[in-house]
């Protein structure tokens, strides 16, 4: 860890906050596109059954 | 192979598909580098103090904040002009990204204003027309979700980006249009091709930049894939109900 002096809380809440909300946005982006590939795959499977 | 190609929702897909692994593991391998290189290998301003750190945050996510929004000017253009719904989806998908970006660039100007000009916040023109620019991208994706009919939305939101256009470009030039108020001008002037940030800690930032562009790209990518889906699975309900 590196000598952040008397801005360490300034420096590491800044990286937090950032990395946090880089991580909810990948996320939210990988839960709504598995949520879209399963929801294809239903709404091929009942046009096929209808055919 | 002409880029109108992947106006095609299959090509653009496949295309995503195989482009896609690439740009995760080079952003990832970029983003880490660079903020481990920043946070632990570089050493303090001598004015700013160990506070220069969050330049690596900072400045990327700016940098993706005004470029996100340059991207979905450019494909709402295309779809107002050729009409090709990828392009509309590829400007819908773009904008939470493009959201977080400046919301990041917000909350680490905040953070690091507070130590080195004594305030939070101040109605400094960049400042100022950053936080519009935010307003207008939640503006854009309320727009998006408020209306039903998918074309009407993207005829209306691509309005609402030509507009907010504007403050995009003043995002950028403001320090140079008002030169006024407590934000710096840029350290990294585009056009001139000259800088004010030293070696040590330009190969760092340049890293996260790039490393945050390609993080920009694959969720893009990604994003205006599960679009696609959505829009077809609707298509294939709406073409069952209506028994065809």
């Amino acid at each position: 860890m590196p000598e952040l002096g008397k801005y360490a809380v300034e420096v590491l809440s800044a990286y937090a906050a950032s990395l946090a909300l880089l991580a909810v946005l990948i996320l939210l982006t990988l839960r709504r596109g598995r949520a879209a590939r399963a929801d294809l795959r239903r709404a091929e499977a009942e046009g096929n059954s209808d055919a | 192979m002409s880029i109108w190609t992947y106006a095609n929702p299959v090509k653009f897909l496949a295309l995503s598909t195989r482009v896609q692994p690439w740009l995760w593991a080079a952003a990832s391998i970029a983003i880490g580098v660079g903020l481990v290189w920043g946070f632990f290998g570089t050493p303090d301003d001598f004015r700013q103090g160990s506070t220069v750190k969050i330049i690596y945050l900072h400045v990327p996510s700016a940098l993706m904040a005004i470029n996100a929004w340059f991207m979905m000017l450019v494909t709402s253009l295309i779809w107002l002009i050729r009409r090709h719904h990828v392009s509309a989806l590829a400007a819908k998908a773009a904008a939470p990204v493009g959201v977080v970006m400046t919301l990041i660039a917000l909350v680490t100007g905040a953070i690091w204003g507070q130590p080195m000009w004594g305030t939070w916040w101040a109605w400094d023109p960049r400042l100022t027309s950053f936080l519009i620019l935010f307003l207008f991208y939640l503006g854009y994706i309320a727009l998006w979700e408020a209306i039903e009919d998918p074309d009407t939305a993207a005829d209306l939101t691509s309005i609402l980006c030509l507009v907010g256009s504007v403050f995009a470009v003043l995002s950028r030039y403001a320090v140079q249009f008002w030169n006024q108020g407590l934000h710096q001008g840029t350290s990294v002037p585009v056009a001139t091709g000259g800088r004010t940030v030293a070696d040590v800690f330009w190969y760092p930032l340049l890293l996260s930049m790039i490393g945050f562009a390609l993080l920009f790209v694959a969720l893009v990518f990604y994003r205006t894939g599960t679009e696609i889906r959505i829009r077809r699975a609707a298509a294939l309900r709406a073409r069952a109900g209506r028994g065809l």
